[in-house]
């Protein structure tokens, strides 16, 4: 098969869900399945998008012309390719715990909850694969469109609060500053389509510099840089599934996607390094991190407190962009994959906890363990890959961020990583330590019950993930080089 | 500025004060007049400020009649024409479709008028939009403020 | 580009020839024939088959300019300045396009519409009026004698009154609504007559392309601009121009359904496209007291409309009002585009006349069809009624996007190319950056008050137990037409961007163009 055939296939093969979905709103076991098995298709396009391309880049595949010099384009490049891989592997995990979490929790209006989350995943395809930024950004407020109704899917005042605050946030920023930014730039280069070594070099200079990477970082809304991350904590009011991999893969991730796109595509490493426009990033993005992790310190629900974490391991990633060097600009890539791998895994143990015994604030958890040993063992693995301890996935990308941070001569900004270690270590360990080690209290079950197979399988084998991919980082890194590696802007 | 006050020049464009001078009462009646009808009248008045202004700029001095002499045959007879200024006819040509677009108003406005005091009542602007009011008031209570703490 | 006048002798042969006067001449022979027919069974099909006619002569019109060009006209063979002329180049072929589209798919929604809201007997009346109302403003826009548009602009107006008011048979407030919109209408109206007088005295004649000329040669004076001013307010008027806008609101909220629709996707647009003729074709750029008033007056105002027009917008609490405040902040857009002055600009105000009329027209039909179940368009009324009525609801969700200017919708596409034109103006003048911003951060007032009726669609609980039905199949084929429409000319620009393109630059260059074409008439 074709790669352009296969690019297609794997946008479309989600769409296959959504249909079913409608068709069969009442059919559980027939519509379930078809889901299953379009997010086993949409896998196996990405994988044979990754036989045929491997690392390497693809022409742009035109699909048409918006205006001239506008085109909805696709195209496959590594650090697209890794997020499509991600997202769709961890989407049939993700399916297989959503039909357990949707059954064992007796929540509504399965079918339209299925086909948004297909929608989701389509668009996620979209933004992976898009060679342009105007194709980047059409799919990503369609994302964001189609996200709105899973974030208020119960139906509750405070789901439709949070989910406003969600839309409020996410359309407002793309639409006021992002949307802004693109055009700005279309007009300073007449082209928006992602160019190794960036296009605004030579196009812009001085003040629009800072000022263009500013409209694109606070745009960039779903990357949840301080102070627009408000959304992140609002959208956990939705079922956990849309949680795990939305908004701790999909959705966070198409935003840290966008940034590293646009960091390393848009501007250019090298000019950003240059013109020293991204320093400021570099320190927002510093602070989100300490920040965000001292508020997830003071979060007793679970989620919520893991949404706080997932915005400070975001800030990894666009620091990583703002460092503006080669191995800032890896370790963030290879975050993405590694932050999603973990993280994932906390929000499915999250959504296990609360399927069983309908638990959400960290303060009732404790003793739990010995009820729900599997559950809490895949946290702590998780727990312990976010912290970035070897030896698990998560150590990799720090690692690399502090070479960046060395090589740009940074080095407060190690300190910074370090920090915030202790800071991981500080809000996660104690929830599996007092699950474990304190005595349950009266009341709460002491003996072995959990939840059931289909929603404690796919957090065990996220949590194997996170220990396999620390011995598979080196390749990840091989495959994400060739985004630094090939030439400046002087080479063109 | 002292052109301003020549006399001669006053009288020159009298008709343009005229013209103002209608227009802006008719304009007055329309936005104070409470009565709907007075506010057709006004507007009546209004629209006949223009139509004499049309008719005044047709008109050009020592002109007469655009009338042309015709010869025994009906043909034009091109040497008596020859000498005599004649008005300009076309904005009274105008002016005409403009009258019967009045008109046309004008009835549609009366008929409506009629339908209003038929609805509700009276044909005083204010009784209508307290009238009005209320009935917007019985909405809102009735619809307005249901959005169920949600908005 | 050379422009070959196509002109037409008085002895044209065939149709083909005559098709700008049939564009006028169909609709405004069939209002008549309704009445003398007196046969309610007769009157919707034939005001459909005028309809369809219009919109197929448009079509080839469209077809025949699209590339540049124009066709010149002279009725009865009398030659202009003195006979009158219709003159269809790509700016007006567009936006009778657009008319009759509407015009066109309006109408079979119209049927259940008006069956439900208006007395059985003013049936026939009311699509002669409907009829007169599509010529009023066909009439219009075909038109190139300065006077001919004034008659038409009278046509549409006045059967517009009487369409408004026969919303009266719900609810009587339509007739006050109908009287304060004929006393603003045609005090309007008064306006730009007086205007053309003041032209016609001063280049004594009323041909667009022949007032065009002896402005160029005579230069300005204070008649002139008078006269400028006059015809600016005036047109202001009927396109709701803030803060001229007052009569809308109402006249929108409470005229039967089908009108609205009809009314709001086309009647402020054929006033626009006059004023656009007005500044660009006969009193042209170049003179500085247009572009002054486009940058001074226009600018401000159209942005004081995006915002405070949404702002009230978002306090609405009645589905139908609240479309309608939103059409006056969209005028804004429409303005801003105009008179940010460069092709570019112009282009985004003739790109978002054409996509606001079909999205507002997809609008007011959802809100239509939800009447016609519920009985009204408060939020209260609709509750729910997205989930009942889940085509209706999908339909009225792709309208709302594509009304904020969500990407993938028609909307996006004239934000983009606004946005564009002020980044264009922005290295000689920095206040264009925030003109720029002003329309995205005014986009989000956008969200504000679409989001609140999605809520209220489908996140309230219903007010009565009766499960709504979905909308019959006549008002659905409407809606959904357009909205895919929506979404195509959201993706697919070719169409009417390029005939947009086309239009901004013949009315930039227009007057330059006239200048050449007078000479080949004469």
């Amino acid at each position: 098969m074709d790669t352009t055939t296969a690019i297609f296939a794997a946008m479309l093969m989600p769409l296959v869900a959504l249909g079913g979905n409608m068709a069969f709103a009442h059919r559980e076991n027939l519509r379930d399945g078809l889901t299953f098995a379009s997010a086993l298709g949409t896998f196996g396009f990405v994988l044979v998008i990754l036989c045929n391309v491997g690392n390497g880049t693809t022409e742009a595949v035109t699909l048409l012309t918006v205006f001239p010099g506008i085109d909805i384009a696709f195209n496959v490049e590594p650090l697209g390719l890794l997020f499509a891989i991600v997202a769709s592997g961890l989407w049939i995990l993700t399916h297989i715990y959503g039909v357990g979490y949707m059954r064992g929790n007796n929540e509504k209006h399965h079918a339209r909850f299925f086909a948004c989350f297909a929608v989701a995943i389509s668009s996620v395809m979209g933004i992976a694969f898009s060679s342009n930024m105007f194709t980047l950004f059409l799919f990503y407020e369609i994302l964001t469109v189609s996200t709105y109704p899973l974030v208020a899917h119960k139906g509750t005042p405070e789901a439709i609060r949070g989910a406003r605050t969600y839309l409020a946030i996410l359309i407002g920023t793309s639409i006021a500053l992002q949307l802004t930014a693109v055009i700005w730039t279309f007009v300073l280069t007449g082209t928006l389509d992602f160019t190794q070594g960036g296009i605004l070099a030579g196009k812009a200079t001085g003040w629009v510099v800072p000022v263009l990477l500013g409209l694109y970082a606070f745009g960039i809304g779903k990357a949840a840089l301080m102070p627009f991350h408000k959304w992140l904590p609002a959208a956990m009011v939705a079922p956990t599934p849309v949680s795990a991999l939305l908004h701790a893969v999909a959705v966070v991730k198409a935003g840290v996607f966008t940034m590293l796109k646009v960091g390393v595509y848009i501007f250019g490493i090298d000019f950003l390094a240059q013109t020293g426009a991204s320093e400021w990033l570099m320190w927002l993005a510093a602070y989100s991190i300490i920040a965000a992790s001292v508020v997830a310190m003071y979060q007793d629900n679970l989620k919520k407190r893991l949404a706080y974490s997932t915005i400070s391991q975001l800030s990894y990633i666009t620091l990583g962009m703002a460092l503006a060097s080669s191995a800032g600009a890896l370790g963030g890539g290879l975050h993405i994959a590694m932050h999603a791998m973990g993280k994932i895994t906390l929000f499915m143990c999250a959504g296990a906890i609360y399927v069983r015994y309908h638990k959400t604030e960290i303060s009732d958890m404790v003793g739990l363990g010995r009820a729900m040993p599997i559950t809490f063992i895949a946290f702590l693995i998780g727990a312990l890959s976010i912290i970035g301890l070897p030896p698990l996935g998560g150590s990799w990308p720090k690692f690399l961020l502090m070479i960046g941070a060395l090589d740009s001569g940074y080095i407060i900004i190690i300190a910074v990583l370090a920090l915030s270690s202790l800071l991981n270590v500080a809000y996660l360990i104690p929830i599996v330590a007092r699950a474990f080690f304190l005595p349950a209290p009266e009341g709460q079950p002491n003996t072995y019950g959990e939840a059931p197979l289909l929603v404690w399988l796919p957090p065990a084998l996220t949590a194997a993930g996170c220990v396999i991919l620390f011995f598979y980082a080196g390749v990840l890194q091989d495959f994400l080089a060739p985004i630094v590696t090939t030439g400046g802007y002087d080479a063109q | 500025m002292s052109e301003l006050f020549d006399l001669r020049f006053l009288a020159d464009h009298a008709h343009y004060f005229l013209f103002i001078v209608l227009m802006m009462t008719g304009l007055y009646i329309v936005v104070d007049k409470t009565n709907l009808v007075k506010k057709i009248v006004g507007l009546n008045i209004f629209q006949v400020s223009v139509f004499m202004f049309y008719i005044s700029i047709g008109k050009v001095s020592g002109g007469t009649a655009p009338i042309l002499p015709m010869d025994d045959k009906f043909h034009v007879d091109t040497e008596a024409m020859a000498g005599i200024a004649y008005s300009n006819p076309l904005p009274h040509v105008l002016i005409l479709t403009a009258i019967v677009v009045g008109i046309a108003t004008t009835s549609l406005g009366l008929a409506l008028i009629v339908r209003i005091r038929e609805a509700f009542d009276t044909i005083d602007e204010e009784d209508i939009t307290h009238i009005e009011q209320d009935m917007t008031r019985e909405d809102n209570a009735k619809h307005g403020n249901a959005m169920g703490g949600m908005a | 580009m050379a422009v070959e006048p196509h002109t037409v002798e008085h002895t044209a042969r065939t149709l083909m020839d005559h098709l700008p006067v049939l564009q006028v001449l169909i609709p405004f022979c069939t209002g008549p024939i309704i009445v003398f027919l007196g046969s309610r069974r007769l009157a919707w099909p034939l005001a459909f088959v005028a309809s369809a006619l219009s919109l197929i002569v448009s079509l080839m019109l469209l077809w025949q300019v699209k590339d540049g060009g124009y066709i010149a006209y002279t009725l009865g063979g009398w030659e202009p300045p003195l006979g009158i002329e219709y003159r269809i180049d790509a700016a007006n072929a567009f936006v009778l396009m657009l008319i009759s589209l509407i015009g066109t798919i309006t109408l079979p929604y119209a049927l259940i519409s008006v069956a439900d809201e208006i007395k059985r007997r003013d049936h026939t009346l009311f699509y002669a009026c409907w009829m007169l109302c599509f010529t009023g403003l066909l009439g219009m826009v075909a038109t190139a004698d300065a006077f001919n548009v004034f008659v038409f602009l009278e046509i549409s107006s006045l059967s517009t009154y009487v369409l408004v008011a026969m919303g009266a048979d719900r609810d009587r407030r339509a007739l006050t609504a109908a009287y304060d919109y004929l006393i603003m209408g045609t005090i309007g109206a008064t306006f730009f007559v007086i205007g053309l007088g003041m032209i016609y005295m001063a280049t004594g004649t009323l041909n667009m392309a022949d007032i065009a000329d002896r402005l160029a040669d005579q230069g300005a004076n204070r008649t002139v601009r008078s006269g400028f001013a006059f015809v600016i307010v005036g047109m202001g008027l009927k396109i709701a121009m803030f803060p001229l806008h007052l009569w809308l609101p109402k006249a929108y909220v409470f005229a039967p359904s089908a009108v609205t629709v009809f009314l709001a996707a086309t009647a402020t647009k054929a006033a626009i496209y006059v004023m656009l003729r007005f500044t660009f074709s006969v009193y042209r750029p170049e003179f500085t007291y247009a572009t002054n008033t486009l940058e001074m007056i226009f600018l401000p105002l159209a942005v004081i409309a995006m915002f405070s027009a949404s702002f009230v917008a978002a306090f609405q609490t009645n589905f139908k009002r609240m479309l309608a405040y939103s059409s006056v902040a969209q005028i804004g857009y429409i303005l801003l585009g105009v008179a940010i002055l460069n092709e570019t600009g112009l282009t985004a105000g003739i790109v978002h006349l054409f996509n606001h009329g079909i999205t507002k027209a997809l609008m007011f039909m959802g809100v239509g069809a939800f009447v016609l179940r519920a009985g009204g368009s408060f939020y209260a009324q609709i509750a729910g009624l997205g989930r009942q009525m889940p085509l209706t609801g999908a339909a009225l969700v792709i309208g709302g996007l594509s009304l904020i200017g969500v990407p993938g919708t028609a909307g996006f596409i004239s934000k983009w190319y606004l946005v564009q034109a002020a980044f264009e103006r922005a290295p000689d003048n920095p206040m264009y950056l925030a003109i720029a911003v002003s329309v995205v951060l005014s986009s989000l007032l956008a969200v504000v008050y679409v989001w609140r009726a999605f809520e209220a669609m489908y996140l309230m609980a219903p007010a009565t137990d009766i499960r709504a039905k979905e909308a019959p199949l006549l008002m659905l084929v409407p809606m959904w037409v357009l909205a895919i429409a929506c979404i195509w000319f959201g993706i697919d620009t070719d169409l009417i961007a390029g005939a947009a393109a086309q239009a901004a630059a013949g009315l930039f260059e227009g007057s330059q163009g006239m200048l050449e074409m007078k000479g080949a008439v004469h």
